[in-house]
């Protein structure tokens, strides 16, 4: 994003996108379709890193970064540790999903109806371009010392609003520790008083 | 887990390099890709391997639980206790130019110490919301 091609994308980059995406949509249907739910943490481990290939492609590094950091590393790790404490096969459904189907290919179709009136991807002219964006890059570095826009953006252009993106970490953090490990702790104590485990 | 040696070798040789790159991507997210939350999530994912390949509680020997809460009090305090910074120093809530003489060395002081805050405490949320799971089992 901070080194943005000044030209328009290529046909290289049109064809990375469209086998990009062909990729994310097979393995976004095999999450759902697969009944082990083992195999399907894992193919959303590798959705999400074709996710942040995909942002590499469209220069948003920071958000790449993010996508296979948290997405494809620790969320992977997460749900596998949910898998360990519930069962690896998914439960046998009696009824056709038909009402759930129906509403998800509705509000599929609503989305990519509403696309329609999106600003031409990459439109040099599109509100997002012209609103606070050219002051950001004109800007940004002689006022923070920082290259990277984005980082100046996230934390100095808006920094209140990092503060509350921190703050809801913390706070979900808190809210695991509530509700797991409190728990934990009053079962675990009575068997074996654990002498260095200071939870 | 702790029958595999080919999979302990290896973590041990992996996580210090793990660790390190973490505080690359923390100290040098102003000028390339990454920052605090993307290098807490790598620290973070140091000490899982850690915890998977060897062993949950030799992992919480080493980072125990009040341990990690307070570090994650202390990144939200870090980041809220410069925008109080600053105002002590005279400017608004994170202003961080306020910081030094020359307002852009101020801005970047600040961002530096508000991605230190923000790495601190992504990296101990990940690792108490691990831990709370991986506790129970």
């Amino acid at each position: 994003m901070d080194k943005s091609a000044q030209e328009g994308p290529g046909t290289i980059d049109l064809y990375l996108n469209i086998i990009l995406l062909v990729f994310v949509v097979a393995t976004g249907i095999a999450a759902v379709w697969l009944r082990n739910l083992l195999a399907s943490a894992m193919v959303l481990g590798i959705y999400s890193l074709l996710m942040a290939t995909l942002w590499v492609v469209l220069d948003a590094v920071d958000v790449a970064f993010t996508e296979a950091a948290v997405g494809a590393g620790v969320t992977t790790v997460l749900m596998l540790l949910a898998i360990a404490l519930t069962g690896r096969q998914e439960k046998k459904r009696r009824a056709r999903p038909w009402l759930p189907l129906a509403t998800s290919l509705g509000t599929a179709g609503l989305l990519i109806y509403a696309t329609l009136g999106m600003p031409a991807f990459g439109d040099a002219t599109a509100p997002a371009q012209l609103h606070v964006a050219p002051y950001y890059l004109a800007r940004a570095q002689a006022e923070t010392g920082v290259p990277n826009v984005v980082t100046s953006v996230l934390t100095a252009y808006r920094g209140f609003d990092t503060l509350g993106e921190v703050t809801v970490i913390f706070t979900a953090g808190i809210g695991v520790l509530v509700m797991l490990g409190g728990a934990s702790r009053r079962r675990r104590k009575p068997p074996e008083p654990v002498a260095g485990d200071s939870a | 887990m702790s029958d595999y040696l080919v999979l302990r070798v290896i973590a041990k040789l992996l996580i210090p390099f793990i660790l390190l790159f973490g505080f690359y991507v923390q100290m040098h997210g102003d000028y390339g890709p990454g920052g605090g939350f993307q290098a807490g999530v790598i620290v973070a994912a140091a000490f899982i391997l850690y915890a998977i390949v060897f062993d949950v509680k030799t992992a919480q020997r080493v980072v125990p639980m009040a341990i990690l809460v307070s570090l994650a009090c202390l990144g939200v305090l870090l980041y809220a206790g410069v925008g109080v910074a600053n105002l002590l120093y005279g400017g608004l809530f994170l202003e961080y130019g306020v910081l030094s003489h020359d307002p852009a060395h101020g801005n970047h002081i600040g961002i530096l110490i508000i991605e230190i805050g923000v790495g601190t405490t992504v990296a101990a949320v990940m690792m108490i919301i691990f831990f709370s799971f991986a506790r129970r089992r």
